[in-house]
């Protein structure tokens, strides 16, 4: 996989992985083109089509449209399943997720991520072992933090 | 799941986000950011040491306003700091902060490694893994150097913890992928290939990606890998949907796995050990096998899953075409697809299917479902499945249902969607020409495609029809009658009318029997349309007038009167004009005869490879076109290039080329000098030239529509650097301004300057097409040992040279000492997607750094008698090459740069010249003594120089002169 967006359904970017080295403009320019493309189909549409030289996959959860690039030769079906599993574990990690979950908790949506996909392939499909690791790090974050001062949190303190 | 803390972790954070959310417009939100960009900086450098927390919350925000799409030139510092807490949380945000927004800085790069170093070693798993993912997420060079020979030691040690086996494994891939000569495999090839084998089905997955990717560019290492997915595979394929446990996916067992297993066997041929390849086909019989078995769940997740398999299946069974039961099976598995209620579903059985139809086992199979793919095409509503449709048609098309299919896609393309037109446009012509059995059938289907799209007809397809009619005899009267029919509407396509014209210019004769296409009616017709059309179809008219004078001797003093008039004598266009007034000169003052001669018939043209096939390939890149058909066109033996050019187009270019040079043809004022023989200098009107010296011998098409040929000889794709030997060596020796080289694309011009041992030498390329050059660079070098002796500079050129465009580069150059070889040039550009490449030599010689030197008869001779050792002189005796005219021989002379001394000889016959070359080492002092031999056309050429290399260099490159 080259990389995956998420972005809403009023053009918002909320979550962009990029798997190959690619330049910050250029990121901008394919994410302009390929939301607009993408926005511009209909519902009953197929989820594939081509791009350039990649195939995008994409599928649409409530407010939000999740988008994949992949090559040439990669599986289109196994890759909607791919979105699909990371919408399943967003949802199991955050509660029926949801688009302001995303937005409020970028880092988790990340860290998330990166435990299911790594440099493009999957790490591990099984939605326990990924939640595991995340979950380690939130016990980890509990015993790291003495509660503090709405205040202080403002920067006020 | 615990009640996590999410969001409330870091109020301010959240606080910060839903401000920025509460922005009413983008500079509300731009102001917002940037007070928060003021606060974080003065955080960041204020007295008071922030603590982890503080930071960690700093380095998030500065993360957010990033993804916001702002830029962020601070926090780096803070971030990397963070790598080195003990908190999980804060070392992660710092890792994320990191493999978002890397920076390059080289200071940065190495506190970073240090850190990833230390959490390596740590031997806590969790910390490992943060290391490893960021190595994959930035995956730089400079991390591969650092890690890529600690990385397998850790994927393979026995006490490694699946998890961080897991990111070992893709943080590996990610480095071979970006610095495969970093990561060496070597001894622990044989363990990573076992990785098959894991307990853990997550270490499978993850490590079958790094395997796939390396069998693929070292399958012979690799190869055991083929009998350890086999038995992997079967063991998921024969498993109950729930012995995987959380493996299972929708009641499918170990789908992505299953996949990526298929996948990896891709990489390979068939297994040659018989029992894994039982294996094997049994697994893929039960995969076929299950995708007839009612569905387990209604989801579309499980029907998705099972599917994905389905079709690795099939592309496995493809790529070993060599089983015609599972061929077919496939097909018709597929088959059902197509009719599948599921969008998708359809997608992908039309883009599968395109694949079968190219192996002979299942391309029958294929063709049965004809009705359904033309069914798809006329109703599909998403545009990219119809788009697969009529990929699959073109793919299933051969002689037998030809007709059907290009009848289809030729109704389709009255309504087809703008995007696709092109393409579609180039695919019924394809089919069109290579299953015409009768090609009155090729020319109707060409001239309606023309009608019904003529804005997508490129000129290749037009070229391509035109190159046909000529070559074809049984067909020119049927597509001069069907012409002229088309050409009767009220509005037809200018494409239209240049096939028209050429084809009526060619053949009207032949339905001129019948008085309603009489040659005046012809010629009326054409005429008609005249007006509405662009120059360079006015331009090919022109020459279809010309044409029809010598068809019909009759239509002369029409078309005369037409040429004569202002709007084309006059006209503001040169290429319009010069062709109005050479034409109508040519009608008056050509006797039948030659005119006859120089207006015959084109020859036909070579057999080679149909430039639309070529652009379509180009298009759609080599997959697209099927294999039978890259056969197909081997068989014809259509060489890329159509073996070189063919005598007639050379020549007709040539004389066309000095004739109605376009634009952009003439860059300094001076013509490319014609090949040797003919250069005497022509420089009064050429017309007259081709009349007095070639008359009879002048080849047919000389004087002609440099737009047909030169079109018609399109450059096919080629990336081999074609080296252009010879030109500029010996042509340029005399003198220092020309054309260097001219296709039909470039034509480079030089102009050059010398002074003492330095020069500097200008170059103008021109883009003769009307299509934009894009990624043009040029580089010079010094070969060998030239790089000692010359020293050549220039600055990169602009990388876009826009049609009818010139740009100009400077070269300076500076002579270090005697040289013999010359400097290269080399060109690249793309030109309408088609990479061309060309080297040539620059005509920098060793005589362009000569100073004339005038000194009297006494002094010549005593020098010559001092450079009297034998190795000092070079002597070469030949036969003349060219004109021994005296005022041509001087010329040259002094163009070599020496003085050249009267007087001296006591041979008035002989020429001698005296010079010094300038090198930045030394002086070089130079005599030259050239004895013509009028009666035996024979030169003898003497010369002596203080540096024997320099003689006998000089005496190679005079000896080519005269």
């Amino acid at each position: 996989m080259r990389f995956m967006l998420l972005f809403s359904r009023q053009g918002k970017l909320r979550l962009q992985k990029w798997y190959t080295a690619t330049a910050e403009r250029d990121k901008k320019k394919m994410v302009r083109e390929l939301m607009q493309i993408v926005l511009a189909r209909k519902p009953k549409m197929c989820s594939f089509l081509e791009w350039r030289d990649l195939k995008i996959v994409y599928k649409r959860y409530a407010s939000l449209y999740f988008c994949c690039a992949i090559e040439e030769q990669d599986n289109e079906l196994i890759t909607l399943e791919v979105i699909h599993r990371f919408v399943e574990l967003l949802d199991k990690y955050f509660g029926s997720v949801c688009e302001l979950d995303i937005i409020f908790n970028f880092e988790k949506a990340y860290f998330i991520l990166d435990e299911f996909l790594m440099g493009g392939e999957i790490q591990d499909t099984s939605k326990k072992s990924v939640l595991k690791a995340i979950e380690q790090a939130d016990l980890l974050q509990e015993e790291d933090e003495s509660p503090r001062s709405v205040l202080e949190e403002m920067g006020l303190a | 799941m615990p009640a996590v803390s999410k969001g409330d972790g870091m109020r301010g954070l959240a606080v910060f986000i839903s401000d920025i959310r509460n922005c009413k417009s983008k500079e509300a939100e731009i102001k917002r950011i940037n007070k928060e960009l003021a606060n974080i900086r003065s955080k960041f450098k204020g007295d008071k040491a922030l603590d982890g927390y503080s930071k960690k919350k700093y380095v998030c925000k500065l993360l957010f306003i990033f993804l916001l799409g702002h830029d962020i030139d601070f926090g780096h510092m803070e971030a990397v700091n963070l790598l080195s807490s003990n908190k999980y949380t804060e070392k992660q945000i710092g890792y994320l902060f990191i493999s978002v927004l890397v920076n390059s800085n080289s200071e940065l790069i190495r506190l970073i490694n240090n850190a990833i170093k230390n959490d390596l070693s740590s031997r806590n798993p969790t910390f490992m893994c943060l290391a490893l993912h960021c190595i994959a997420n930035v995956g730089s060079r400079e991390m591969a150097e650092a890690f890529a020979s600690e990385i397998p030691r850790i994927l393979v040690a026995g006490d490694t913890m699946d998890s961080v086996k897991q990111s070992a494994a893709l943080c590996l891939l990610r480095l071979y992928k970006t610095s495969p000569d970093l990561v060496l495999m070597g001894e622990w090839t044989s363990r990573v290939v076992h990785l098959l084998n894991d307990q853990h089905m997550g270490v499978v997955t993850a490590a079958i990606s790094l395997i796939t990717c390396l069998s693929q560019k070292n399958p012979d290492e690799f190869k055991t890998c083929v009998s350890l997915a086999v038995s992997r595979l079967s063991r998921i394929v024969s498993s109950a949907s729930t012995d995987l446990q959380d493996y299972t996916y929708y009641f499918v067992p170990a789908p992505w796995l299953s996949c990526k297993l298929l996948r990896l066997l891709q990489c390979y041929p068939p297994p040659e050990d018989g029992a894994v390849k039982g294996r094997l086909v049994e697994c893929l019989e039960t995969i076929l096998n299950k995708a007839q078995e009612p569905p387990k769940s209604k989801k579309v997740q499980h029907s998705n899953a099972k599917n994905a398999i389905l079709f690795e299946a099939i592309s496995l069974i493809i790529h070993y075409d060599s089983e015609p039961n599972l061929l077919v099976r496939a097909c018709n598995q597929l088959g059902q697809f197509l009719q599948h209620r599921e969008t998708n579903l359809r997608y992908l059985a039309l883009e599968s299917m395109c694949t079968l139809a190219s192996s002979e086992f299942s391309h029958e199979a294929v063709k049965t479902h004809i009705e359904t793919v033309i069914n798809a095409l006329k109703t599909e509503r998403d545009v990219s499945v119809r788009q697969r449709a009529a990929d699959l048609l073109y793919a299933m098309c051969d002689r037998s249902n030809a007709k059907q299919i290009v009848a289809e896609m030729l109704s389709y393309l009255e309504t087809a969607d703008y995007s696709i037109r092109e393409e579609m446009v180039l695919k019924v012509a394809i089919l069109a020409e290579k299953y015409a059995v009768d090609y009155s059938w090729y020319v109707d289907t060409i001239l309606n495609l023309i009608r019904i799209a003529g804005d997508y007809v490129s000129e290749e397809v037009w070229y391509r029809v035109i190159q046909i009619v000529i070559n074809r005899d049984d067909v020119q009267g049927y597509a001069a009658k069907t012409v002229f029919e088309a050409l009767q509407a009220p509005a037809c396509h200018e494409n239209m009318v240049k096939v028209g014209g050429y084809i009526l210019g060619e053949f009207g004769n032949l339905i001129a029997g019948d008085p309603r296409s009489s040659p005046l009616v012809q010629f009326n017709l054409l005429h008609s349309k005249f007006h509405l059309c662009s120059v360079p179809t006015r331009a090919l008219l022109l020459s279809a007038y010309i044409k029809f004078i010598n068809l019909f001797p009759e239509t002369k003093a029409t078309i005369q009167e037409v040429l004569r008039c202002d709007s084309q004598i006059r006209n503001s266009d040169v290429e319009l004009q010069q062709r109005a007034v050479e034409y109508l000169k040519l009608s008056s003052i050509a006797s039948t005869d030659v005119l006859a001669t120089v207006l015959e018939e084109m020859p036909p043209f070579p057999e080679r490879e149909s430039s639309i096939l070529a652009k379509l390939k180009k298009k759609k890149g080599p997959g697209a076109v099927s294999v039978t058909e890259l056969e197909d066109s081997k068989r014809e033996g259509g060489e890329l290039n159509g073996g070189g050019d063919r005598g007639p187009d050379t020549s007709a270019m040539s004389a066309s080329n000095a004739s109605t040079p376009s634009p952009s043809a003439d860059l300094l004022g001076i013509r490319s000098s014609a090949p040797a023989g003919t250069a005497p200098a022509s420089a009064g009107n050429l017309l007259v030239d081709v009349f007095s010296e070639a008359g009879p011998a002048a080849p047919s098409a000389a004087v002609n529509d440099d737009g047909f040929l030169r079109d018609l000889e399109q450059p096919t794709e080629t990336s081999d650097s074609l080296l252009v030997e010879g030109s500029g060596d010996s042509e340029f020796v005399c003198k220092n301004n020309g054309v260097l080289f001219e296709n039909q694309l470039l034509q480079i011009g030089i102009k050059s300057e010398y002074r003492q041992n330095l020069g500097r030498m200008y170059l103008f390329y021109g883009n003769k097409t009307s299509v934009q050059f894009a990624s043009f660079t040029t580089s010079v070098s010094c070969p060998g040992e030239l790089q000692s002796q010359l020293n050549v500079q220039t600055k990169q050129v602009e990388p876009l040279v826009e049609g009818g465009a010139q740009i100009q580069q400077v070269l300076n150059i500076e002579c270090l000492t005697d040289f013999s070889d010359a400097p290269l040039l080399n060109i690249k550009f793309r030109y309408g997607g088609a990479l061309q490449n060309l080297t040539l030599k620059l005509p920098v010689t060793i005589n362009k750094f000569f100073q004339p030197t005038e000194m009297s008869s006494h002094d010549f001779f005593q020098r010559w008698k001092q450079l009297s050792q034998p190795q000092q002189e070079a002597q070469k005796i030949f036969k003349a090459n060219h004109s021994m005219d005296t005022e041509v021989l001087k010329a040259k002379l002094l163009g070599l740069g020496t003085a050249l001394l009267d007087n001296v000889d006591p041979n008035p016959e002989n020429y001698v010249c005296a010079g010094v070359i300038q090198t930045k080492g030394q002086q070089v002092g130079c005599l030259l003594r050239l004895e013509p031999n009028a009666q035996a056309q024979m030169y003898r050429l003497t010369l002596r120089c203080s540096k024997d290399s320099v003689s006998r260099r000089l005496c190679e490159l005079l000896a080519e002169q005269f």
